[in-house]
């Protein structure tokens, strides 16, 4: 069996104009989302306390919503989760009551016995506010060492060019799932953030798979222009990189599927990851490459640096 | 042409071997089982107590499947649940016979199923965590700033004694904030202190001041001093909750620092999370002060206090018996002196009693105040998130030295037990509070695990059906590889212990789905040089080797994500980290050495290769 029988190189680089309008309007419309709407985050980041609470029947959310109103908890969400019967609260911080909200599960806890229904606790997270901005902090500092990382380490194995149309690239797919994140106002915890990270790293993975193709085919032949070049690269990967996309995602829609409510986000973001992943870490970063002005002199000078043995490149041969 | 060394098969072989092994114990389960612990220091485990336990449960016709002694708990392993219930009761009543002064903790807890070899090898099951086995996780942060106002407070008095001793006059010694401000009438006795306080208090700055016509001197704490302090206060809030957690009788609860003033406790199996938090939160201090006997006789004063209104540096309580009495502010010793307390009897009355033990410095500040006040009460307070109650108020008799004090009267053995017990373990050096808190039912754990596992089996499942499909051979020894990539993983992650997580089993199933990715890169490439024409043989081998570069860098790039998460991840983001590290490290082995040695197995030896089973090679010539 063979899905991709291409006879020529498909000219990519011709319509690269047109993949970055794409590219940025999408971009805008997932930074624009993210500045009006903003992230739902989590009760991780934002500190508070959420409760899970399974019932034998159908939950009367109404009347648990109006207890909780009645026993002192106003800015309280009560809403399923997973079923019908399963139920999650919660209740968001209040500043000046720290000492307070510990306590919080127990007072939810007893304002839904008084609801009845035989409420069984599942399961129970409060996080004081110091702890939620210090998670946030360090969200942050992952995701700007994840990205210098990469940049360091791509700019070491191949050029800074591919570098940087790399990391380009890719972080325009995580503020593009971010952008999904906060349009449809989905919560923002702390194992998709995990999940955009490891996308960040994953898809980082297809570019340098065109990139190694590139350096590739410079080396190798002449007389082809670099748009020429791009194009027989991203041609001549495309089939391994549906394959593998497809592989991996076949093992996140089981996720999705299998995976119950707690690994719901975590797989809906690497599933955006991985379908944007495709796109721009090919049709993003090889124009970006081409813009930039990568030539084949950028590659026939580290082979003579390797002839001296400072490398050792599998890719050559 | 396409073979192995023998050192590059025998490396698969033992990996392989070793893999299963650790795997192993994953499969056997687990099975119920009663684990004894000391709760006290000097309690140890013995194997005499080892065979109490056999005499009990043999009278009590329970036999246990095992029985494991280890140097700090001795676990025994029962058939069911319900034995396992009737075996705690019997441990419990053979072991602690006054229920009120336990010396063992029995709880109930899981062992590993699998035989004893494989325990013998250390190979255990993956270490589960909460919100896979369910339980109670605590985040505490200690009040470091508490804990420097309360060595400042035990300071000034230690400092008005020492004044005393060198019969230096002083106006007063008073905490203000961070420092404490000693008052002098004229600069020859403030010098004079300043010298004693530099050669017997080593870890205050002394700074002179003057206010109006008073001399000052200003003492505030060291910056090593107050690290030091700082380290204690957590070092001894640890020790004091692993004693309070002893009491809980929890199986393998967990009590770590965590940054500079943090400590995690994890209570797998707690479900009565409002106990526990009782129990943690639960900042009793002992403070010992002196009634203001004048004052407490006085009628009017007191119905003044009563209303909330006592005289000036005092404090209204009610004793236990329900009289109120006037307490100075001023503290004479603080539970930091304490280094034991008993319940037991007065050796004249037979009354029930809590001995006290103090340390030198605290021998001989009680000394001092019980010899400058023979028949005047003092108070013996237990101060709660700032609310003191008087558990005694006794009368001092004569001076008392040595250290060992008796708090006797109007207790019952009971009560003598309680209050021997909260001092104990009641003292804590500094205040926590609880600033996270996670609670995860166990059937929400057994939930979890089993949508991780089912996730991770489909979606492998998937994957194998087509690879199989669209590589044939090679994708069936694509889908060995992964096999034996979620075999090392398994059982690196059970021979090292680290903890197994939800997000950490989403982590093995997405490792997998991206592991693949090595093996369709090297497939691929092998299609590509046959439809180049290339020869079968030449095909594996510059499939292999080109394909391998390309496989190092796109895994480096994860880990470079991995390692990221590694550093700034917590809780169970850790866990995801963990896996998604060491499952890049075995896939980069099993996608490229493991399915090599197989396709080498498979082909490597035949001479004349006319085809290879890959799939169909699309030629577009043809």
């Amino acid at each position: 069996m063979e899905f991709f029988r291409i006879k020529k190189d498909i000219p990519f680089m011709r319509h690269a104009l047109v993949f970055n309008i794409i590219s940025l309007t999408t971009f805008f419309l997932a930074v624009f989302f993210l500045a009006t709407k903003g992230l739902h985050l989590s009760i991780e980041f934002t500190g508070g306390t959420v409760m899970e609470v399974g019932y034998s029947q159908t939950a009367d959310l109404d009347k648990i919503r109006k207890q909780l109103e009645a026993d002192g908890f106003a800015d309280t969400q009560v809403i399923n989760f997973g079923s019908s019967r399963d139920v999650q609260i919660r209740v968001p911080i209040k500043s000046g009551k720290e000492s307070e909200s510990v306590r919080i599960s127990e007072k939810v806890g007893a304002s839904l016995q008084a609801v009845g229904g035989e409420p069984q606790i599942k399961r129970v997270e409060f996080v004081g506010p110091q702890v939620g901005k210090e998670l946030a902090e360090d969200g942050a500092l992952a995701l700007l060492l994840v990205i210098i990382g990469i940049v360091i380490y791509l700019a070491f194995r191949f050029e800074w060019r591919f570098a940087i149309s790399a990391i380009i690239a890719n972080l325009h797919d995580i503020i593009i799932i971010l952008g999904f994140f906060a349009f449809f106002q989905w919560e923002f915890s702390l194992p998709v953030l995990a999940a955009v990270l490891a996308v960040l790293g994953y898809s980082v993975n297809e570019s340098v798979v065109v990139f190694d193709r590139v350096r590739e085919t410079f080396k190798k032949t002449r007389g082809m222009t670099t748009p020429e070049i791009i194009d027989h690269a991203i041609t001549s990967t495309i089939s391994r990189t549906i394959i593998t996309h497809g592989s991996t995602q076949m093992m996140v829609v089981s996720m999705l599927v299998f995976g119950g409510p707690a690994l719901y986000y975590f797989a809906v973001a690497l599933t955006i990851g991985i379908l944007f992943g495709i796109y721009s870490s090919v049709l993003v970063a090889s124009p970006l490459l081409m813009w930039m002005g990568v030539s084949r002199e950028h590659f026939v000078k580290p082979k003579k640096e390797k002839a001296e043995g400072v490398t050792e490149d599998g890719a050559c041969v | 042409m396409n073979r192995n060394p023998l050192w590059k098969n025998a490396t698969v072989i033992i990996a392989l071997v070793l893999g299963l092994l650790y795997t192993l114990p994953n499969l056997f389960g687990e099975v119920p089982a009663v684990q004894i612990s000391s709760v006290k220091a000097t309690v140890k485990l013995d194997l005499r107590l080892q065979s109490r336990i056999e005499e009990a449960l043999a009278a009590a016709a329970v036999k246990p499947t095992g029985l494991f002694f280890e140097p700090n708990s001795i676990r025994v392993r029962l058939a069911d649940t319900d034995t396992q219930l009737k075996a705690k009761d019997v441990i419990e009543r053979a072991l602690n016979p006054d229920p009120a002064d336990a010396s063992y903790s029995v709880a109930l807890n899981l062992l590993s199923a699998s035989p004893d070899w494989l325990t013998s090898l250390q190979a255990r099951p993956m270490y589960l965590g909460l919100d896979l086995r369910g339980g109670v996780h605590f985040l505490l942060e200690v009040d470091m700033k508490g804990a420097l106002t309360k060595r400042l407070d035990s300071t000034s008095a230690d400092l008005r004694t020492l004044l005393r001793d060198k019969n230096i006059r002083h106006g007063g010694i008073v905490r203000e904030g961070n420092m404490l401000s000693l008052r002098f009438r004229d600069a020859d006795s403030r010098d004079k202190a300043r010298l004693v306080l530099t050669d017997n208090q080593p870890d205050l700055d002394l700074v002179e001041g003057q206010d109006g016509t008073d001399f000052k001197l200003i003492a505030t704490l060291k910056p090593v001093a107050q690290k030091r302090i700082q380290e204690f206060a957590l070092k001894q809030n640890i020790t004091t909750l692993n004693n309070r957690i002893n009491e809980l009788g929890v199986a393998e609860p967990v009590i770590q620092q965590q940054g500079a003033d943090r400590i995690v406790v994890q209570l797998p199996g707690v479900q009565d999370t409002a106990k526990a938090k009782d129990i943690l939160g639960r900042t009793a201090t002992l403070e010992v002060r002196l009634v203001d006997d004048e004052a407490s006789a006085n009628q009017s004063i007191m119905e003044q206090a009563a209303r909330g209104q006592p005289p000036a540096g005092t404090d209204y309580y009610v004793e236990r018996g329900g009289s109120g009495l006037l307490v100075k502010k001023q503290v004479v010793l603080t539970g930091e002196r304490l280094t034991d307390a008993q319940a037991g009897f007065d050796s004249q009355t037979q009354e029930p009693a809590v001995h006290l033990s103090l340390d030198s410095a605290g021998a001989r500040i009680f000394k001092d105040v019980t010899r400058d006040n023979v028949n005047k009460r003092m108070a013996i307070l237990l101060v709660e998130k700032g609310k003191g109650e008087v558990v005694t108020a006794p009368v001092i008799r004569t001076e008392i030295g040595g250290g060992r004090v008796q708090i006797s009267g109007r207790m019952t053995t009971t009560e003598a037990n309680d209050v021997a017990l909260l001092l104990r373990a009641g003292s804590l050096a500094a205040p926590m509070d609880i600033i996270e808190e996670r609670t995860i039912g166990p059937s929400l754990g057994a939930d979890n695990i089993a949508k991780g596992v089912n996730s991770t089996l489909w979606g492998f499942a998937a994957i194998a059906v087509f690879m199989s499909v669209y590589y044939l051979l090679f994708g069936f020894v694509s889908v060995t590889a992964l096999s034996a990539n979620l075999l090392f993983l398994v059982g690196l992650l059970s021979l090292l212990q680290a903890t197994l997580t939800l997000p950490g089993i989403a982590a093995i199933a997405l490792t997998l789905g991206m592991a693949i990715d090595a093996n369709v890169l090297i497939n691929e490439r092998v299609r590509e040089e046959l439809r180049n024409g290339v020869t079968p043989q030449a095909a594996i081998t510059a499939g292999y080797e080109r394909a391998w570069s390309t496989i190092l860098d796109a895994n480096i790039t994860t880990m470079i994500a991995g390692i990221a998460l590694l550093i700034f991840g917590s809780g169970p983001v850790r866990g995801f980290a963990v896996v998604l590290c060491l499952g890049i490290l075995t896939s980069i082995f099993s996608a490229v050495v493991v399915s090599r040695t197989i396709v080498n197995f498979i082909y490597g030896s035949r001479r004349k290769l006319e085809s290879i089973s890959i799939g169909q090679i699309w030629k577009p010539g043809a």
